[in-house]
């Protein structure tokens, strides 16, 4: 029968858990405070607006940086804006980039109102269609597990994965009042984390 | 005067090492499309959208390469929101916008946003420069790129309808 839904801090924390020198580029939102609460990192770069930028921010970062995982933690809101980046996405096939979308079908910044994820679209059948054949959607530990093992692995093309989360929402006035909102500060810290000069 | 415009620029491109190079195509950089696609040390991006390139260039910029984004002006209102990562996170951006909409247009729905290029890119804080004739193509684009590259003022281009030629479009047609 039906298997415990998936929550969505649970999961991310695994999924970085053992992420090595893996950047992280995390998407307006909660998946900005999903990644901020596992503790910070000089090699993550936190998004607080250009909704729908986030998984071409990740191409632009995995073309430059060919030899490191960059892993993009995004919601399904953020990712329906930026749908025409999957194209973009499958036509450059970096095999370092990895496209992780949190889907609780709903906007939660904004009220938890429900997104068209919730019922009749589908981002992975999206992401196959543009053309991004290593695209799945992940509704069980199993797949969490997966996912992890493969996360940090240098392949040969990109990978797209939903992962069905419950749409449970956290109270997290703390991780918003910590995590990094200066832009500036923290794309110079990436840039000196990866040794490429601090401007 | 060596070399026709298109090649004047991509020979900045390979003088500045440029990495990254995204469009969303547009007649009048088709000569220029052309020289990147067909360099190995570049990557040539072809975008869906314009705004996509806005994000790229800041991805491309945490990762240590310079890149620069080739538009038609049309294209320009569909970066908007997106360019606030170039203000927020300092990005060095250029773009090279080709114009529709000014002179001798034939096409009437390309003049709202041709004649709005200017004003949108600068209520968004990014520097305006123009060409309007050939032989300022090299100039123009070294102080661009040293006021980007070296400065970290984020710049757009414009390159005039009148430069560009009415020819391209007549063989677009």
């Amino acid at each position: 029968m039906a298997e415990q839904e998936l929550d969505r801090l649970d999961v991310v924390a695994q999924l970085l858990k053992d992420r090595g020198d893996s950047l992280v580029v995390t998407g307006l939102g909660s998946s900005t405070y999903d990644v901020s609460a596992q503790g910070d990192n000089h090699r993550n770069f936190y998004l607080w607006g250009a909704m729908g930028g986030a998984a071409a921010i990740g191409l632009g970062l995995a073309l430059a940086q060919p030899d490191t995982p960059v892993i993009v933690i995004t919601g399904d809101g953020e990712m329906l804006m930026g749908t025409g980046s999957m194209a973009t996405i499958a036509k450059q096939a970096p095999g370092n980039l990895k496209v992780i979308v949190l889907d609780n079908g709903h906007y939660g910044e904004t009220g938890m109102q429900e997104a068209h994820t919730n019922s009749v679209t589908d981002l992975t059948t999206m992401a196959k269609g543009a053309g991004i054949e290593q695209s799945s959607t992940i509704v069980d530990q199993a797949g969490v597990d997966r996912l992890v093992d493969s996360i940090k692995r240098l392949e040969n093309a990109p990978t797209f994965a939903v992962i069905k989360v419950s749409a449970k929402s956290y109270l997290r006035a703390d991780t918003v009042a910590k995590t990094i909102k200066d832009g500036a500060y923290n794309r110079a810290r990436v840039r000196v984390a990866l040794g490429v000069g601090i401007e | 005067m060596t070399a026709d415009w298109p090649s004047q620029i991509f020979e900045k491109f390979k003088e500045q090492n440029v990495r990254q190079v995204s469009y969303v195509p547009d007649a009048g950089h088709t000569k220029l499309i052309n020289a990147i696609i067909a360099d190995p040390d570049i990557h040539a991006v072809s975008l869906t959208s314009e705004e996509e390139g806005i994000a790229l260039a800041t991805g491309a910029w945490l990762g240590g390469d310079k890149s620069v984004l080739l538009m038609q002006s049309s294209g320009v209102g569909n970066c908007v929101n997106m360019l606030s990562l170039i203000k927020s996170c300092k990005i060095p951006f250029l773009t090279l916008v080709t114009m529709r909409g000014e002179w001798g247009e034939f096409n009437p729905w390309q003049v709202p946003m041709g004649s709005t290029t200017q004003a949108s890119f600068e209520m968004m804080g990014v520097h305006v420069m123009r060409i309007d004739q050939p032989e300022d193509v090299q100039d123009v684009l070294a102080a661009a790129m040293r006021m980007v590259f070296e400065g970290g003022t984020p710049v757009a281009v414009l390159l005039s309808q009148r430069l560009i030629g009415a020819k391209v479009f007549e063989g677009a047609k």
